[in-house]
């Protein structure tokens, strides 16, 4: 089993008193396998997603990636686990300003030891992105920027790729494209994909699908 | 409407009071530093005033005579011929470790106006009417009047006659009646000069009809100290300027972050409506009342820094000038405004640029940070242009300027040219210490030249304080360097003893010649040349003087020249000041011209000196009193001779004196010399760090958007906080290996340019890596400090705020 997540419980503190966002949310993904998380906003979508990448710790539960538990662990070891195993794409902002597109494609994989400039060149050519290597960040465009982190998600070759809302900020045919792009690039390499959206027909591309509500998957 | 703008901008501060402490604490620490040296300055210059008062003799002219000392006679055939003269004997006195000045006025012929004042004086212990004159007039006899400060450094003596305390004298001066003072320093029937009353009669005979080298002058030596003195302050207004310099930097890197940061709610408050002119002028008034607040705080911590560093300045100007300040403080509106004036004019400097940009703020594009950097990156080139214009019109200053103010401006230019060539250079250096290393190195490097335009101001602020450091303190260096080695050579004599009276010297020499190797008697005459009194010094043959003395250049048969009586030598100053080589003819009197044969250093004297063959001198000053003789002996037999000179000759023990506490002396004054110099510059570095973490603190807020996918892609808050210590370590270290140089530049137009238009002389440059080193450590604890909080604050900043980043609209 790739992702085993299972009974997660996760609150806020708010000036209103605690806000239960997750109340005992457990599933599982197998690699290779492909995963749509839908729900309202403020339903805990980018939350749950932040939890498995162990950027946030859950107050109850467990995560465990590759027979590996990640929930509970120290700052250090969930960091590593990230940099190697995990690729991640965020809605925006995920690129490093002060490095240029080859440097941010680059970037995780150099980090954890997997650098292979063949690959990245070859996915950076899939992507449409073969002009733009030299440029920094605040010279792309919105979708532009979003194929820079996908492809960086995808450059270390991780296990799990998390992507929450990657087309968020584009039109629907831009969006659809750079999805049909991420799906093949995907199954290429094997990895489990989990992956938030809004939209009901991008959901659909996807293999499966959980809907986030109340705390509670459906 | 504009109380609800108004709001709006300061709920800014309310929301980020640490950004607001900052923004004050910068403004006011610039403030303080200016302010503090202006306090210092006005404070020794009001009481130069006052000493100026009673060491000049209010503006009275003066008859000296030929030599050091007149005799009685003299004043008795003045007084018949019709001159209408008063003398005045004068001495030093030492009591316990104390040395003072101990004057004598003849209570009957002293002008009328001071006698009034000093008699109410005497009776009422009130303040003196006419300071310029009080210390000439005595009305009763063995009573001793000094300033109350002096009379305090006194203490208890016994022994002395009473003493009245008298304002409006001058510290260190006590004054008594003639016969007192004669009693007191053993020279009955001596006078030292006499002060020409006003209205003299008409149709008196010439001087030289009554005794021979009689003439008129006016107050020696109060143009040397006037002189010697401003170039102190001159000093002290350029570090002044140095640290307002600093602060300004500070302050403008200060408001340009504040507005940095309210971007995005200026630009909301345009979009809503706010009229431009309007927002700014309300900007500006926000400016100005935080302005006023943190002048009036800096002006305080000013006064406080003045009040901490001000006993030293007056040990530093008694050391290096022998001029005497009171060691207080008073608070005087004056530089209360000026300090305010500062605060507000330089926050309006530096809020010129803020608010420009504010007016040309664009209301549509993205509220990135980015923006702000990309124009510091165009400004680079111009500001490479400007650094090298500075820089050469500053080189080009110390080769062609003459006088102090070319010296200064020269320091001038080549500071702020290497401040500003700073991020210029470092922009370099980062780029290309980013290229082919490991992922992280690479990250960090570029990311630390990507906020370089953000910390420039806070860097170079740190360079300027830095390289002052190093000129400063390699110049006090080299100044105590050459100074010992000096004393060393010019201390040669193992025991100096001085006699009571001129009928005792012979007495004196007779009784030690036999008991030591040398007797060499030290006794001089001043002469005027070319309108300056000069000491010139009879000089008996003795291996001594050719083994010891710091000659810089002259003849190979220098000193037998001179002991044959056909040569002089002079120092420095003299030299610089008559332009004499070796080799020139230097006139001593209007029939007696000698060849200079050498020219030898004689650090820390303001007037000119001279040597000639003791024979010569006394077959022309015959009766000039020589008191002092420097004792050549065996270490080993100091002691007994000591013994003699008490029990057998009976002269007082304060009247023998051994070198080693002579010289131990002298050095102890001036490792204090410079003692405010250090502490300025310690308390510029200190500001200078304070703005470089008060720079990372305000840019670690606006830095979240470029590290969060650091984080998130696998990097622990903890090691991003150490890299963030790591880079302020980094950039203060590389300002370090800038600041060296520049800081050795520094020093060389110190002591090449500007302290030969101040003292006149060359001082000899050392290089103390031992300094820089210790310096180097101090902007590591700087930087280290800086960095901490915020790099704290980094390793503890929620999750939940970098995750903000990714889902943020912004
Ligand atoms: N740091 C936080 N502090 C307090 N409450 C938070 C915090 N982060 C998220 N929440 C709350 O938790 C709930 C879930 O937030 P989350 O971002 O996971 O929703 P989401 O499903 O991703 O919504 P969207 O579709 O709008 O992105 C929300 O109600 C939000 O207000
Ligand atoms: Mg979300």
């Amino acid at each position: 089993m790739l992702l085993d997540v299972s009974d997660l419980w996760k609150s806020y503190a708010t000036p209103d008193g605690a806000q239960r966002v997750l109340e005992g949310v457990s599933f599982r993904l197998k690699a290779g396998q492909t995963l749509a998380l839908t729900g309202e906003s403020g339903s805990g979508k980018s939350t749950l997603l932040h939890l498995v990448a162990g950027l946030e710790a859950p107050d109850k539960g467990l995560v465990t990636l590759q027979g590996k538990q990640l929930s509970g662990r120290s700052d250090a070891i969930r960091a590593a686990m990230r940099r190697d195993r995990i690729g991640l794409v965020f809605q925006q902002f995920n690129l490093i300003p002060s490095l240029s597109v080859q440097g941010n494609l680059a970037f995780q994989a150099r980090l954890a030891g997997r650098y292979d400039p063949g690959w990245i060149s070859e996915m950076a050519a899939r992507l449409g992105l073969s002009d733009l290597m030299n440029r920094y960040p605040e010279a792309l465009s919105g979708g532009q920027q979003q194929r820079v982190a996908i492809g960086r998600a995808l450059a270390a070759r991780p296990d799990l790729i998390l992507a929450d809302e990657p087309t968020g900020n584009l039109d629907e045919s831009s969006a659809d494209a750079v999805i049909a792009l991420m799906l093949d690039l995907v199954a290429e390499s094997g990895a489990g994909l989990l992956m938030v959206t809004h939209s009901p027909r991008l959901a659909g591309f996807l293999g499966a699908r959980l809907h986030l509500s109340k705390g509670r998957l459906r | 409407m504009n109380r609800v703008v108004l709001g709006a901008l300061l709920s800014h501060w309310r929301r980020h009071p640490l950004q607001l402490l900052t923004l004050v604490l910068g403004l006011a620490l610039a403030t303080a530093l200016w302010s503090g040296v202006q306090a210092i300055n006005a404070e020794a210059r009001a009481s130069y005033a006052r000493a100026a008062g009673a060491l000049g003799q209010g503006d009275l002219a003066q008859i000296t005579g030929p030599e050091a000392l007149m005799t009685r006679e003299t004043f008795v055939a003045l007084r018949r011929a019709g001159w209408l003269v008063t003398p005045v004997l004068e001495g030093p006195m030492t009591l316990g470790r104390a040395h003072f000045t101990l004057r004598g006025v003849d209570a009957m012929t002293a002008p009328a106006p001071a006698q009034g004042a000093m008699v109410a004086t005497g009776k009422g212990g009130q303040k003196a009417e006419t300071q310029g004159a009080a210390d000439i007039a005595v009305p009763e006899g063995g009573v001793i009047f000094g300033a109350p400060e002096t009379l305090l450094r006194l203490g208890g003596q016994s022994g002395l006659p009473p003493l009245r305390p008298l304002a409006g004298l001058r510290q260190g001066l006590l004054l008594t009646d003639m016969a007192t003072a004669e009693r007191l320093l053993g020279m009955q029937g001596w006078v030292s000069r006499f002060l020409l009353l006003a209205d003299q009669p008409m149709g008196r005979p010439p001087l030289s009809s009554i005794a021979a080298g009689l003439k008129v002058t006016q107050k020696p030596s109060g143009n040397d100290l006037a002189r010697l003195t401003a170039s102190f302050h001159l000093n002290l207004t350029a570090f002044g300027l140095l640290s307002f310099a600093v602060g300004l930097f500070i302050v403008h890197g200060a408001i340009g972050l504040a507005f940095e940061q309210r971007r995005a709610g200026l630009r909301s408050l345009r979009a809503i409506g706010v009229p431009l002119g309007r927002l700014i002028l309300l900007s500006l008034g926000e400016l100005l009342v935080i302005a006023a607040v943190a002048g009036l705080i800096g002006t305080l911590l000013g006064y406080l820094i003045a009040g901490l560093l001000l006993p030293d300045v007056a040990a530093t100007l008694r050391g290096l000038y022998g001029a005497d300040i009171a060691g207080t403080l008073k608070f005087r509106p004056g530089w209360v405004a000026a300090g305010l004036a500062m605060a507000i004019g330089g926050t309006l400097i530096a809020a010129a640029q803020a608010l420009w940009r504010l007016a040309r703020l664009p209301l549509l594009a993205g509220a990135h940070p980015r923006a702000w950097a990309q124009g510091g990156k165009r400004m680079l080139g111009v500001q490479a242009m400007a650094a090298a214009a500075l820089v050469a019109g500053g080189g080009l200053f110390a080769a062609l300027g003459g006088g102090l103010l070319a010296g200064f401006l020269s320091l001038g230019g080549i500071l702020l040219g290497a401040a500003l060539a700073l991020p210029v250079i470092l922009s370099l250096a980062l780029g290309r210490a980013a290229r082919g290393r490991s992922a992280l190195a690479e990250w960090f490097w570029a990311d630390t030249r990507q906020q370089l335009p953000g910390l420039s101001l806070a860097l170079m602020a740190l360079m300027l304080a830095l390289s002052a450091n190093v000129g400063v303190s390699t110049m006090v260096s080299s100044f105590r360097q050459t100074f010992t080695g000096y004393l060393d050579q010019r201390l040669a004599s193992e025991l100096y003893i001085s006699a009571r009276t001129p009928g005792e010297s012979a007495a004196l020499a007779a009784f030690v010649a036999p008991r030591v190797r040398a007797v060499l008697p030290i006794w001089s005459v001043p002469i005027s040349i070319a309108g300056r009194q000069v000491q010139v010094y009879g000089l008996v043959d003795d291996p001594t003087y050719r083994d010891n003395w710091p000659v810089l250049r002259g003849a190979a048969d220098g000193w037998d020249r001179l002991a044959a009586g056909r040569g002089v030598m002079i120092n420095e100053q003299l030299g610089y000041r008559l332009g004499l080589a070796p080799g020139d003819m230097l006139r001593l009197a209007p029939d007696w011209s000698l060849p200079v044969v050498g020219i030898y250093s004689d650090y820390g004297n303001p007037e000119g000196q001279a040597l000639v063959a003791s024979p010569s001198l006394a077959a022309r000053y015959p009766s000039a009193p020589r008191l002092r003789f420097g004792l050549r002996l065996a270490r080993a037999d100091i002691p007994a001779l000591r013994r003699a000179l008490t029990r057998d000759f009976g002269l007082p023990a304060e009247n023998i004196i051994d070198q080693s506490a002579l010289k131990a002396s002298s050095l102890a004054v001036f490792e204090r010399t410079f003692a405010v110099t250090g502490a300025l510059n310690i308390l510029t570095l200190a500001v200078a760090g304070f703005a470089l973490m008060t720079s990372f603190l305000t840019l670690s807020d606006m830095r979240l958007p470029q590290l969060a996918p650091v984080w998130a892609l696998g990097l622990t808050r903890r090691r991003l906080a150490w890299l963030e210590l790591w880079r302020s370590l980094a950039l203060a270290g590389f300002t370090m290996v800038l600041a060296v140089p520049v800081g050795l530049i520094l020093a060389w137009v110190l002591l090449n340019v500007v302290n030969v238009m101040a003292f006149g002389w060359r001082l000899p440059m050392y290089l103390f890596p031992g300094e820089w080193l210790r310096l180097g450590g101090l902007a590591a604890l700087a930087a280290a400090l800086a960095g901490a909080l915020p790099a704290r604050r980094l390793a503890r900043v929620a999750p939940a705020r970098l995750l903000k980043v990714f889902a943020d609209e912004r």
